[in-house]
């Protein structure tokens, strides 16, 4: 059985002129010339003031008292706000998240006032001075611990919070969400298995790292209109963020204005509202003046969103001719001391912990655990690199104990077009079977490769991928689209481009549509007064739904050019069509009516009187084939996911037996874009992704001390990949089984590419050195140990 | 104190205190924005800029110590028109977000200028100290090394 999708897109025309180019992207110049602005770029005038935060030194206590006098009295202090000016809670899915500290703090780093001064050192000095009285409580910093019965309570009040309606809360827990899902009968399953494996596996925590720390400048003017300047994957739901949690202050969400410039990178990092809260808030406290918070790389590391750890138990059964019979899968989250945004991480990985895998009999747990630890969130990749690393692994070490390639193993069970997903929908059109062949064959699987050094070894790994977009059911995009006097363009959208290409890709859906060269399209960066509504830039949605309302308004333009010159020339639509930036005709060659000549001014006609005019349209998309209602025990019922993109990822790397040092010579990874939009940008995604992905599983790891503090909140000692940190050859292979109704059969891939880096690794490191690593990341002193234990035992 | 700084072949006569960092001054006295603020202590590379043609992090030097010396930004690499270099990072879609490339666009130019053909790990040693965190840093390394062949070509 397959899906029917409701909304089919345009039909794809074998002839495309823009689409599936690799156009140059259009932000090129500006971004390699200087010109490119991001928000600390904007120039803001003399009375610009500079907050600082009042951050909290203890992972759990009670605030008994604040005493802000100091610090009101210190030089060029303008005013100082805590939580009793802004008594509000908010949040993404959940509103247990506060604009300051109310009552308790619950990790390093929260913020428990603000300083807002003339000058940034004279507002960071004067934070200092704050005195904040605390009543020390013991801290929770592991999600097993947090979930034992008689465990304390990080949010008593837990129960009362307002959420969304696939969020399962359990009051007088420490549980703030519970994803299950029940199919079939796992425990009959298990025992007529032929071979069951059941392990544990530990994934930390890990930052995002955009270059750019977030940003934020808010402007509350005498005319009380409240504009936030933001370093932002989501004006629009930051808009509305803003406007929830200060309603209070008399804000209507037409008196919020959002802009959003370029942003140096996001990651999901800058997806929904973290420190912009803060900002916003401190701007509503000095009205007629624009206040800056500029987070240093410190705050960027622990009051921004972390990815959440998670400890996962898995257990799996098959028969031995390699048929997965069941998965039992338990995630629990550690997922901070605030989960309004998290807690949908642990819903989504849930839906979909099986893995890419066709599976008859499921019993998955996903557990949302408060901890002490910061606020967990979005991270490229949404839970799913989470649980693919052990998933992964497992695989591998199925097929080894039935004696069959995993190769192999993974192409028997692999999720084909039309099989059951764990929530009982279907699974979408996918070319996963070609992206394992053509990976596999990438780097040569099955042929054995022998180092040339004695000292060091080679293994090979394969791994799988999916992913769906998490989103609300009802996620929508919409855009504007007007022509110019010259027929060229201007696209209207609020998807961000975060770097991975949104708004060259948007020009060349405009441009497909419309006959137009991609230069001939302008798509800028959203201002929530002036640009339609778009959900997020998340969830690897857009490419997809953005895509989809800029096609409509592509589609309604060319429909009202085609009016106009039905009305003037008598020309029937259907033998109309635009090329060349030019209407032209089927049955008459000699017809070649240039846009510029009527796409603002209209047409004259005999009698000296003028038809037609400015060329305007709008489009948008919400997937209304979706909805987010099922069985909280069960999980069954609903249809929460739009789509999966599935992918196959492959490494060639290369150990030093006695270090434990890793090399990667070379890594193959293959996703289904659908169809590339522009396969340039699509490599982009892969490399890109690639590298951050195999930085997690290599060396990247977040490290917290006994009392919460996070010890490595900087680049020398958190260390990210620098440009000899690669694969000798990276080689990049896109896949293309168009989604039915994607833009020209797009779908998105910009998260995919990172999630199956780290059971990669791990599958590579156990094919050269017979050694299992259950635990990220997989560093050379975890190989080292290992290889002595196996020696010894 | 008063300073005088050449800024991609413009005077500038201001009024700093002696504690003022230079990367500080460039973007908020003189208006030079593309140095850019990541870490604040020497880790990242996006406050890159050439000093006398060396590359330097300006969040790491005093304003004061750049008083005689020639300061140039990528504003000033492309003033007239782009470099045969930026050239190649558009065409092989060499940046993402592009926070990091002004940064890189500066280093990869001093290489160039001391090493006109570069090998990779001459170009990956370079790069070193600018960190990227979108494109996994291959296609700036293939721009770079384009960028020496055709010097090569042209020095042939
Ligand atoms: S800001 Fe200067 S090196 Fe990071
Ligand atoms: S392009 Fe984003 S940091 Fe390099």
């Amino acid at each position: 059985m397959t899906t029917t999708y409701p909304f089919e897109a345009d039909s794809v025309d074998d002839a495309l002129t823009a689409v599936g180019t690799p156009a140059v992207r259009i932000d090129g110049l500006d971004k390699i010339s200087g010109a490119a602005q991001f928000v600390d770029d904007l120039d803001f005038g003399p009375d610009l003031l500079h907050g600082a935060v009042v951050e909290s030194p203890h992972a759990y206590a009670r605030i008994v008292s604040i005493d802000t006098s100091a610090a009101e009295a210190a030089p060029g202090v303008v005013k100082v706000i805590t939580g009793e000016d802004f008594p509000y809670n908010f949040g993404m899915y959940m509103e247990d998240r506060y604009i300051f500290a109310q009552h308790h703090v619950r990790f390093v780093g929260e913020q428990v006032a603000g300083v807002i001064a003339r000058t940034h050192r004279q507002a960071v000095r004067a934070a200092k001075l704050v005195e904040v009285e605390y009543e020390v409580l013991e801290p929770l910093l592991d999600p097993k611990e947090a979930v034992a019965e008689d465990a304390p309570l990080i949010h008593p009040n837990l129960g009362d919070y307002a959420h969304v309606p696939w969020f399962f809360p359990k009051a007088d827990t420490n549980i703030a969400h519970w994803r299950k899902i029940r199919k079939g009968d796992t425990e009959k399953a298990f025992a007529e298995a032929d071979y069951v494996l059941e392990d544990t596996y530990r994934v930390p925590r890990y930052a995002h790292c955009a270059i750019e720390p977030h940003v934020t400048v808010g402007k509350l003017d005498h005319a009380g209109r409240l504009t936030v300047w933001t370093a932002s994957q989501s004006p629009h739901t930051q808009r509305h963020l803003f406007a929830e949690a200060l309603a209070p202050l008399g804000f209507a969400h037409k008196d919020v204005r959002v802009i959003t410039p370029y942003v140096g990178g996001g990651f999901g990092g800058k997806a929904g509202v973290s420190m912009e809260i803060i900002g916003a808030a401190m701007a509503t406290a000095v009205k007629g003046h624009p206040v800056k918070l500029r987070f240093t790389r410190e705050q960027e590391f622990y009051n921004t969103y972390q990815r959440q750890g998670v400890v996962a138990e898995l257990k799996v059964g098959v028969m031995n001719n390699g048929t997965i019979t069941a998965v039992e899968h338990k995630l629990y989250w550690d997922a901070g001391a605030y989960v309004e945004y998290g807690a949908n991480v642990v819903n989504a990985a849930g839906l979909s912990a099986t893995g890419p895998y066709r599976v008859p009999n499921i019993s998955n747990d996903s557990l949302c655990v408060y901890t002490n630890l910061p606020p967990g969130g979005p991270y490229r990749g949404f839970g799913y690199s989470e649980f693919h690393f052990g998933l992964e692994s497992h695989m591998d070490r199925i097929a080894e104990a039935i004696g069959m390639d995993p190769v192999d193993f993974r192409r028997k069970n692999a999720i084909v077009e039309g099989d059951e997903l764990s929530y009982g929908g279907h699974m979408n059109p996918s070319g996963m079977i070609e992206a394992i062949d053509k990976t596999a064959a990438a780097i040569e699987w099955g042929v054995d490769e022998e180092s040339k050094n004695p000292n060091t070894i080679m293994g090979k790994g394969v791994a799988l991928f999916w992913k769906a977009p998490a989103m609300p059911p009802n996620a929508s995009s919409a855009s504007f689209l007007k022509f110019n006097e010259d027929g060229s363009v201007n696209v209207s959208v609020s998807g961000m481009e975060l770097g991975q290409g949104y708004l060259t890709v948007m020009a060349q859906i405009a441009a497909e549509i419309l006959g137009l060269p991609v230069e001939m399209v302008r798509v800028e960066t959203p201002d929530t007064d002036r640009n339609p509504y778009e959900w997020q830039t998340v969830a690897s949605h857009v490419t997809w739904s953005s895509g989809l309302a800029v096609e409509k308004a592509a589609i309604e333009a060319r429909a009202k050019i085609f009016e106009v010159i039905h009305e003037v020339y008598g020309f029937e639509d259907e033998t109309l069509y635009l090329e060349d930036q030019k209407v032209k005709c089927t049955t008459d060659p000699e017809f070649a009516k240039p846009l510029r000549e009527f796409v603002i001014d209209g047409i004259q006609t005999d009698d000296g009187t003028w038809r037609g005019g400015p060329i305007i349209a709008s489009g948008k998309f919400m997937p209304e084939f979706t909805n987010a209602n099922s069985d909280p025990e069960t999980g069954q019922g609903g249809h929460p996911n739009v789509h999966y993109t599935v992918g196959a990822c492959g490494v060639l790397i290369e150990i030093d037996k006695e270090t434990g040092r890793i090399w990667v010579r070379k890594a193959a990874l293959a996703v289904d874009a659908g169809k590339a939009i522009n396969p340039d940008l699509v490599k982009g995604q892969i490399t890109g992704g690639l590298v951050q992905g195999l930085a997690t599983v290599l060396y990247e790891d977040m490290r917290f001390d006994d009392d919460g503090r996070l010890m490595n909140p900087n680049f020398t000692d958190y260390k990210i990949p620098t440009s000899f940190d690669i694969p000798d050859e990276m080689i990049p292979i896109i896949v293309e089984v168009p989604q039915p109704d994607g833009p020209f059969g797009a779908r998105g891939v910009g998260e995919h590419t990172m999630i199956a880096a780290a059971p990669v690794i791990a599958n590579a490191v156990y094919n050269a050195l017979g050694v299992r690593i259950k635990s990220m990341p997989i560093t050379q002193e975890k190989i080292a140990l290992a290889v002595t234990d196996r020696h010894h035992n | 104190m008063e300073l005088s700084l050449n800024v991609n072949n413009e005077e500038w006569a201001l009024d700093v205190a002696p504690a003022d960092v230079l990367l500080d001054v460039l973007r908020e006295r003189v208006g030079t924005k593309s140095p850019k603020i990541g870490c604040e202590r020497g880790d990242c590379g996006s406050c890159t800029i050439l000093i006398d043609g060396r590359s330097v992090r300006s969040c790491l030097v005093l304003a004061v110590e750049a008083e005689g010396h020639e300061i140039t930004t990528v504003e000033g690499i492309g003033a007239d028109h782009l470099s045969e270099l930026q050239n190649l990072f558009i065409s092989n879609n060499s940046f993402q977000c592009g926070f990091c490339a002004p940064g890189i666009v500066l280093s990869a130019t001093e290489l160039l200028a001391r090493n006109p053909s570069p090998s990779r790990h001459d170009v990956q040693e370079a790069l070193s100290g600018n960190l990227c965190r979108c494109t996994g840093y291959e296609p700036i390394i293939e721009a770079v090394l384009a960028a020496g062949e055709r010097n090569e070509e042209v020095s042939a």
